[in-house]
């Protein structure tokens, strides 16, 4: 599934309306006569939704109705405590951050390992845009146009060895760039992981921008992980190292609260978070709750990586 | 006790004083309403990016608040010698009852949308919640029997039956405690506050059984 840039390289979010943007992509995509089946996981739920989805064919898991969720709240509100814990702390807190000069690591079971400046590091790909369903675990949800390359590229790039079982993502450590982590809200630094074939997914992004520009700093400049079946905080931002292991990672909210984020993280109605319901979610933007789907609407893509597995158990 | 404490505590009720606290308690919860109002009618970004979940938080950090204010009557009192401030206390009380229930009702109405089945569900499995309803339920009876006549009514029995109030700043702060993800610094400042005005009482309560019990009698 190799779907290309739909938006000019150079247009700016303030060139780019929701609406005709996410129109011009429909066509395109009927144009390229992609076909998008019925999502399995979903349609059992809501089966109005799910049938609406196989007549539009849309792509990426969008449903018909979804639209680009506006510049000022995709880069507003977010959470990435580096920067502060509250959801509006990034963008004010990140101002001064200097993404660049930027170094990535890979190593690990690796047959090329490799420090990149950021540049190099992007060659492994093609810089393309995608709009992916966004889910926060803490059930608001947003539509987010993003730039960047396939993560897939970037491990084929380094060859993974047969022993490559898992990938961890590191982000950067520098409590006088990063003021948050000075205190001790979650163990520094923040550290994700995917199993390796989540990693080689076409549909898992390395980003480096949104709405057609560079990543701003709050976002997670200038890079992060994209998983867009997968609650946000998998979606590590300002990564530095990425190590192919054969042992699960430890991950950052994972240690945190044990119970309540699993590894997997995997977007899904019917698992509650112990505190709140995952059923639903609020759209940013909108005022009345939409229903979560199965993996964020992505289930036809990514569903059989998890069949024979339980979800309950593995969260 | 130096001079300009004599001086502070000789302090009478300023005109303005009555002024300020009807604003404090009339102002902030209807403000919160109409910020979600404008913002979703009129496209305003008063409460940010969600503000459904915005003004729930403040609602339930102003309900704290009011707390602190109703409990701090009776120290301020003492230590001041303000006798004036005690005829607050049932104000910021009763307006600790109604921006509670508020952001119950926020919580309800606009949250969850009366979603009956996950309302069951926080209610009897979700701790925080389960705890947080708990202090307000025992904000009902106190706030029933705020009245004068209700005071008169009960007497002795109306103490007693107010002594519940200790019990929901201990159950408030829990609740936020245990609904925030990672960042407990609010929780812990607030939990702070109220082990000092709690404590001050049982400082208090002591000093003085210990000066009636060393009292020469006659």
């Amino acid at each position: 599934m190799h779907i290309r840039s739909s938006i000019p390289a150079d247009l700016r979010s303030s060139d780019i309306t929701p609406e005709p943007l996410y129109l011009s992509r429909r066509e395109w995509l009927a144009a390229a006569g992609l076909t998008v089946g019925a999502i399995a996981g979903a349609s059992a739920l809501l089966p109005r939704r799910a049938g609406a989805q196989q007549a539009q064919g849309t792509p990426y898991g969008l449903q018909p109705d979804d639209k680009p969720t506006p510049w000022d709240d995709v880069t507003g509100y977010n959470n990435f405590y580096e920067f502060g814990t509250d959801k509006a702390d990034p963008a004010v807190e990140a101002k001064n951050f200097k993404p660049r000069p930027w170094t990535v690591k890979v190593d690990g079971l690796v047959k090329k390992p490799g420090d990149y400046a950021l540049d190099d590091f992007l060659k492994a790909g093609r810089i393309e845009d995608r709009i992916y369903r966004h889910r926060c675990v803490e059930a608001w949800s947003m539509v987010i146009p993003w730039r960047g390359i396939m993560l897939a590229d970037v491990l084929k790039r380094a060859e993974p060895t047969p022993g490559a079982k898992y990938v961890e993502f590191t982000t950067l450590y520098d409590p006088a760039r990063m003021p948050g982590q000075r205190s001790p809200v979650l163990r520094w630094p923040y550290t994700e992981g995917l199993r390796l074939d989540e990693a080689m997914h076409p549909l898992t992004m390395l980003a480096t921008g949104v709405y057609g520009r560079d990543l701003p700093n709050q976002n997670g400049a200038p890079l992060r992980l994209v998983v867009p079946w997968k609650y946000g905080f998998k979606g590590i931002k300002s990564i530095v190292h990425i190590r192919l292991t054969d042992r699960q990672p430890e991950t950052a909210w994972n240690l945190s609260a044990p119970n309540e984020y699993g590894f997997f993280s995997n977007v899904n109605p019917t698992v509650d978070h112990p505190r709140w319901s995952q059923a639903k979610e609020r759209r940013i933007g909108e005022f009345l709750r939409r229903p979560t789907l199965m993996f964020n609407g992505y289930a036809d893509q990514v569903a059989s990586l998890y069949s024979g597995m339980d979800l309950r158990r593995n969260y | 006790m130096p001079s300009w404490f004599v001086r502070v505590r000789e302090w009478k009720r300023p005109r303005w004083w009555t002024w300020a606290v009807w604003i404090a308690v009339l102002v902030p919860a209807p403000t919160v309403l109409a910020g979600l109002l404008s913002d979703f009618l009129l496209g305003t970004r008063w409460l940010g990016s969600n503000p459904v979940k915005e003004g729930e938080l403040i609602l339930g950090q102003l309900t704290i608040k009011y707390l602190v204010a109703t409990l701090a009557v009776t120290p301020v009192r003492r230590i001041f010698g303000w006798n004036w401030v005690q005829k607050d206390r049932r104000t910021f009380g009763l307006t600790a009852f109604f921006v509670g229930l508020a952001h119950f009702l926020w919580y309800v109405m606009l949250d969850i949308q009366f979603d009956g089945a996950e309302l069951s569900k926080d209610l009897t499995k979700r701790t925080y919640i389960i705890v947080g309803f708990i202090a307000l339920l025992i904000m009902v009876p106190l706030a029933v029997t705020s009245t004068r006549a209700m005071i008169a009514r009960l007497k002795k029995r109306w103490t007693t039956l107010h002594n519940w109030v200790y019990a929901v700043p201990v159950l408030g702060v829990t609740h936020w405690w245990m609904s925030v993800k990672a960042d407990i610094g609010e929780p812990i400042l607030y939990s702070l506050v109220f082990a000092g005005l709690l404590g001050w009482r049982i400082w208090h309560a002591r000093r003085e059984t210990s000066r009636h019990a060393t009292a020469p009698s006659k």
